[in-house]
Parts: C-alpha cells; structure tokens; sequence
C-alpha cells in the first residue's frame, strides 16, 4: 500500500515537473520577442520624424536625412511582386482546388510545399542570372521578380485551402440553375473564399516585403529616387543591413528607425490578418 | 456524366488555363535547379568532388574550396536544433495538450509572431542586443563553469558561432513548433481518451499514447526548422562573424554558405569566382530540397497512419 502511495506522489511529480518545463519552454520562446519588440520601439522611435518618411539618404558626416526612397521603393518591389505572384498563384490554386485530385495535382503541391522552404538568397542567385545578367543591370523588375517566386507557393496553398472550405452546395446549386462549371467556381466559389483569399495573400505579402537576402543582388540599393523599375532600388530591408553593419552612429539610429516602420507595418498585417480570419470563422 | 462535364468548351479552356499556371510552380523549381547547375558549371567542371573538401578560399589565387563554410553551416544549424528542439516539443505540448482552451490560440499566435520578424531586424537587436550580452555576460560565465571544454575556450567576442546558433535557435522556433503542434493535433483522440482511461496523469498521456504515434511527424518537424536554418542569411550573416576558419570553440568567428554568397557574389569578378558562389548556393539549394521532401512525407505519414496504428 505504501509501496503504491509513493509510486503516486512520483507520478504526480514528474507530471508536475514536465507540464512547468513546457511553460518555461514557451516563456523562454517569447523573451526574444519582447525584446526585440523593446529594443525597436525604444530605439527607433528617436530617429522617426517627418524627414525620415520623404527625404534622401545624406553622405557620412552630414546629420539628417531619411529614407524616403527606400520606402517608395519597398512598396515598389512588394507591388512588383504582387503583380507577378499573386495572379498565376491563384489560378494555380484554383487548380487544386478543383482539379488536384490527380496525381498531377499531387506533385503541384508537393513542390509547392518544398519551393516554400527553399532558402531566399538561392532565388537571388536564381534571378541574378536570368534577368539581372540578361538585362546587364540590377532593377527593381529582377527584385519584383525575385519577391514574386517567393510569394508563388505560398499564395498557391492558401487559395487552395480556402477554395476548399466553401461548402459544396453553393457550387451545386449554382451547377443546378445551369451556370457552366467555370463559371460557378469564379462567380460562387472565388468570390465566397475571396476574403480570406485576400487575407492569405495580405500574409504572404507582409512575408516577402521583410525579405533582404533576394534583393542584394537583384534590386541592389539606391541612395537617390528611382525612376521606372529598370533602375536600381532601394529598400528598407537592405538599408537596415546596410546601415546596421557600418561604423556610423548615426547610421545605426536610421537603421532603428527603418526597422521600427517595417516592423510595425509587419505586425500590423500580421494582426489584422489574425482578427480577420477569427471574426470571420466565428460568424460561420 | 464525363461528357456532360467535358463538353463546354469554356470549363475545358478554364481547365488547361489554370493547369498551366498549376505547372508553372513544378517548371519554376526544376528551373531554378537547371539555371543554378548552369551558373556554377565552371567551378563544377574545375574542382569537381574536391570543392567541398578544400579549406582554402582564395580569390587572388582564384582557387576555391567550400570546406570553412559547410562547417559553419552545420555547425551553427545542429547548435540551433540544440537549442530549439527541446523548446520547441514542450511549445507544442504546451499548447496542443496543457493549455487552457481559452489561452492556445492567443499563445500561439504570439510564438507565430517570432516568424513575422524580419531576418534582417533579428540581425540587427543581435548586433546591439545580443552579441554585447552574450560578449559581457554568457560567454564569461560559461568560460568559468565549462571553460575545461575546448568548446568554450578562446576570446570572448560576442560574435561568432554561439551567436549565430542562438539567432538562428530564436528563428527556427516558430516553424518547429507550429509544424510539431499541427502533428500533435493530428493524433486521434481516442488514444489520449484511452491513457485517461487507464488512470493516466497528463503528462504519461503524453508520453505513452501522443508522442509515440506523433513520433515520425515530429522528426519531419525538427528536419524543416533544420531546412530554414541552413538556408537562413541574413540574421546569421550579421552575428557569425564572418571569417573563414574551423574552429572547435563555439566563441570564435565562423562563416556560413548563406553569409558567403550574401557578402560576396555582387563583389566577385572573375568567372570561376562567381561560378564558385553558385555552387555553393547550388549545394544549398539541393540540400534544403532533400531535407523538405523528406520531411514533407513524415509529417504526412502522421496524418495518413491508420486509428490507432503503430510506427
């Protein structure tokens, strides 16, 4: 009886002890997140004024300046990128919505699944040779293009998945009254999943407009405005490399401030995303 | 039926229409293969098999040898899964067997949130944040406790390969767990119900009925967080300290395949030079396909087990 009574209270330990490890495990994962979080706000908020969001970068030495540039063109490289990706990956998701049974449909998304873990400089190297050396000159176009191959897979999954959750029976009705089956899918299924499409699609876009690695040798940097997307860009992302790994101080301070602008917006699109996708699910 | 289907012209059009955008994502991956394999055939047909075990990188000589960063590569990946993994599995249990209904969601959106943080902005809180904790605080303390391993001798510099495994542990978190908690899920039931049923506490539920069945799934899970971290660039770029030497102490400066082709590709002038970055983005590229493929089918593997059914 005792023998039993001791057994108990372990096993009532080890319970005990396991299910704290798994709270300290998840405690120690968001630590670094609040600290980043801490270190950008803290940071950045210094080097945020109105000169920051409209003017051009100044040489070493002279106080100043802003990154207006590299704003315009970050919207640039995303809107690029949008432009390329989101299109053929939606229709490559309606695909599998609809006809991806096969074994064809199979391997679309298995590739897709594995294109999404490929590492990001290696589709800089990819574009590198096939527009930039084409062309003989970095371009907002190439780092467009560059972005877009990222976005594809995962722009591919969530309209598929999304298609997927429309019930049956609005398509069946729309069948019913004699709608061609195409036309069914753009006008019922499409535009039922359109919202959380968009949703989809507002996350993959905050995915890639973080992304600096495709641009260093696609789209390049650029101390001056742009003009068209045949010329080289600018973009927060590779001026927070750029300046975080120079000696300058107040270098550093730009660097902060750019990475409080892209964080936020990145947070913010992340959040809204998720309240979008929860008040939707639970009005079903 | 079929030829009722079939017959509209229009559904047949719209079919091949997003087939070929469907193709495209297969055509787009065996491109990038190709066009890799292209770019770095000079170096290829110039070092052959000897590329991955040469240690010098030479540019004035124009002779290459990829040895120094497919160590800092591994070195500074496995010391992430060291890191990660355990935080990971005990996330995931966490938050798929232990935590209030009402808490999951809003935890796990908050870990999520770690995969929202750019690369480059971890880059730079490590510059400012972490290498100067890790150069003032850690590095001394472990040097004083387990300074007898040549593991943690050397200059306390802040920068280097603990630095990169720990960026690199911070941002393949959110992957290893959101894929092991989407496994864990994907249990059935009735085999947690049955631990209960025999007087099992919570965590002997875990480890008698979830883990064994989820036991392949979450391997897959541990080889994609080993896939990003392969992969990642620019975070580890910023804090490994750049240099190429093999070193054993985890506190000195190492560099990785990402970081070389990140600081050198746009600077590289000779033919064999940039022939020789491709290649190591070629290697790279191969194996984080390897791994996704394979780690792609043991997750499946979890989801498609029979009830009930044993590894």
């Amino acid at each position: 009886m005792n023998l039993g009574a001791a057994t108990y209270v372990r096993r009532k330990l080890t319970d005990r002890i396991v299910r704290s490890l798994c709270v300290l495990g998840t405690v120690i994962a968001l630590i670094p997140l609040a600290s980043v979080l801490y270190y950008v706000v803290s940071r950045g908020i210094g080097g945020i004024n109105l000169d920051f969001f409209t003017e051009l970068p100044k040489p070493v030495g002279e106080s100043g300046g802003g990154m207006g540039n590299a704003l315009v063109g970050t919207l640039k490289l995303v809107g690029l990128a949008g432009l390329f990706g989101i299109p053929p990956g939606v229709l490559a998701g309606i695909y599998l919505a609809e006809f991806g049974a096969s074994k064809f449909g199979g391997a679309v998304r298995f590739a897709a699944d594995v294109m999404s873990g490929v590492p990001s400089i290696t589709v800089g190297i990819f574009v590198y040779s096939l527009v930039v050396v084409t062309t003989k000159q970095f371009s907002a176009l190439a780092g467009g293009i560059a972005l877009a191959i990222l976005m594809l897979p995962m722009v591919t999954r969530t309209t598929e998945e999304l298609l997927k959750l429309v019930p049956e029976s609005l398509r069946e009705a729309a069948l019913g009254l004699g709608v061609p089956k195409w036309r069914a899918t753009l006008r019922i299924m499409l535009r039922t999943a359109l919202p959380g499409i968009a949703v989809g699609v507002m996350l993959s876009v905050a995915r890639v407009a973080g992304e600096t690695a495709p641009l260093l040798f696609t789209a390049s940097n650029n101390s001056f405005w742009s003009t068209g997307v045949m010329d080289q860009e600018a973009s927060l992302p590779v001026n927070i490399y750029t300046k975080a790994i120079s000696p300058y101080e107040d270098w550093h301070r730009q660097a902060w401030a750019a990475a409080l602008v892209l964080l936020m917006t990145l947070l913010i699109l992340n959040v809204t995303a998720r309240f979008l996708v929860r008040t939707r699910v639970r009005a079903r | 039926m079929a030829f009722g289907r079939e017959a509209n012209i229009g559904d047949l059009a719209f079919r091949r229409i997003t087939a070929l955008f469907a193709a495209s994502v297969i055509v787009l991956l065996v491109w990038v293969a190709i066009e890799m394999g292209i770019a770095s055939k000079l170096s290829l047909a110039h070092f052959g098999l000897g590329f991955v075990t040469a240690r010098d990188w030479d540019p004035v000589r124009d002779h290459y040898g990829a040895l120094p960063f497919i160590f800092g590569t591994v070195v500074s990946s496995i010391l992430a899964l060291c890191i990660s993994v355990p935080i990971s599995l005990g996330i995931a249990i966490y938050l798929s067997e232990l935590a209030h209904p009402k808490l999951r969601t809003p935890m796990g959106f908050l870990v999520e949130l770690l995969a929202a943080v750019p690369s480059v902005v971890y880059g730079l809180w490590g510059i400012f944040a972490l290498a100067p904790w890790l150069r003032e605080t850690v590095e001394p303390l472990l040097a004083r406790t387990l300074g007898f391993l040549p593991l943690f001798q050397g200059n306390h510099q802040g920068f280097g390969m603990l630095a990169g495994g720990i960026i690199l542990a911070i941002m393949i978190t959110p992957t290893i767990s959101s894929v092991s908690r989407e496994v864990l899920r994907a249990v059935p039931a009735a085999l947690r119900e049955g631990a209960i049923g025999l007087g099992a506490t919570r965590w002997e539920v875990v480890r008698v009925a979830v883990l064994p069945y989820a036991k392949s799934g979450l391997v897959g899970a541990t080889i994609l967080g080993l896939g990003r971290a392969l992969g990642e660039t620019m975070a580890i770029t910023m804090l490994i300290g750049n240099r190429s030497e093999i070193s054993i102490s985890l506190f000195a400066p190492s560099y990785t395949m990402a970081s070389v082709i990140a600081n050198e590709f746009t600077e590289a002038t000779g033919q064999l030079y940039l022939s020789a970055l491709a290649e190591i983005g070629l290697l790279l590229f191969f194996v984080t396909v390897t791994l996704n493929v394979f780690a792609r089918l043991l997750v499946w593997r979890v989801g498609k087990l029979p009830e009930g059914g044993r590894l």
